[in-house]
């Protein structure tokens, strides 16, 4: 019975979510990026989450995002592209973070 | 020949106002309704200084660090409000935020005096020294003195986006030479 209940949980799953793909949080909280590195795929979504009452950014130096992250609020984005991308905030310069995207 | 000694008398101003703070909290120990309006002065100086660098400055980059200032001490501000209300604290007004103000003022009144390059130098000068000045108060006087916990903790944060705009004004002055 609980087998049963299971693989229909499974299935909506499958069918809402592709496989393998995996959203991954990060967060700035108090001036930080945390985690400071992280890896990811291809097809991933990443939840980008303000913690602080500062505007942020993430900012990928080589131009693949730039997501505004205004005081308190979350914004997600597709990951596309394969590669190692330094990101930091525009406006708070000193905070910075690596994201390994594997293809 | 004047302009050497305005130099020379904001000098004379930046140096000894950190002694200044120094003095008021050697002689007593600010209380926490002492320290809220210490720092929403220190903030509210620093917006208005922004407020006027929008206005003047001529260069992209100084244009845009005004408006970085403008946007954090704006946040570190209204969080500052919420926190007194909370706290149900009302800040008292004392001889450094007055102090702090009429150097503020005499330096707004200075800077609007200039235009144009020399207007973008003289604000990212200040806004280093100003920025060391309020750091070096809040690390050596206002969080030791800080007695609730939650404004202890919003002048830690404080000082560490302060310090931010300090390196990023230091990198800003740096680029106009």
């Amino acid at each position: 019975m609980s087998g049963r209940v299971f693989s229909a949980v499974a299935l909506v799953v499958a069918m809402v979510v592709p496989a393998r793909a995996a959203t991954i949080e990060i967060t700035m909280d108090n001036l930080v990026i945390s985690p400071a590195e992280i890896s990811a795929k291809v097809g991933d979504t990443i939840t980008w989450i303000n913690k602080d009452v500062f505007a942020h950014t993430a900012t990928a130096k080589n131009g693949d995002f730039d997501v505004m992250l205004p005081p308190k609020k979350s914004a997600t984005s597709v990951l596309k592209k394969a590669g190692t991308i330094d990101y930091y905030c525009r406006y708070h310069p000193n905070m910075k973070a690596t994201l390994k995207v594997e293809p | 020949m004047f302009v050497r000694w305005s130099a020379a008398a904001a000098a004379a101003i930046l140096l000894s106002s950190p002694a200044l703070l120094q003095s008021a909290g050697a002689a007593d120990k600010p209380t926490d309704p002492q320290i809220a309006h210490i720092a929403y002065t220190a903030g509210v100086i620093d917006i208005n200084a922004a407020k006027q660098a929008q206005k003047k400055a001529k260069s992209k980059e100084v244009k845009a660090f005004a408006e970085d200032m403008l946007r954090d001490h704006e946040a570190v501000n209204k969080q500052a409000l919420a926190l007194v209300k909370k706290l149900n604290v009302t800040p008292e007004d004392n001889d450094t935020s007055k102090a702090l103000s009429k150097q503020a003022g005499d330096k707004l009144a200075e800077l609007d005096k200039l235009s144009g390059a020399a207007f973008d130098k003289a604000y990212v000068a200040n806004e280093v020294a100003y920025h060391k000045q309020v750091n070096s108060a809040l690390e050596t006087q206002l969080i030791p003195s800080a007695s609730n916990a939650e404004l202890k903790s919003l002048l830690q944060t404080g000082l560490k986006i302060f310090q931010g705009h300090q390196q990023h004004a230091e990198h800003v002055a740096a680029e106009l030479k």
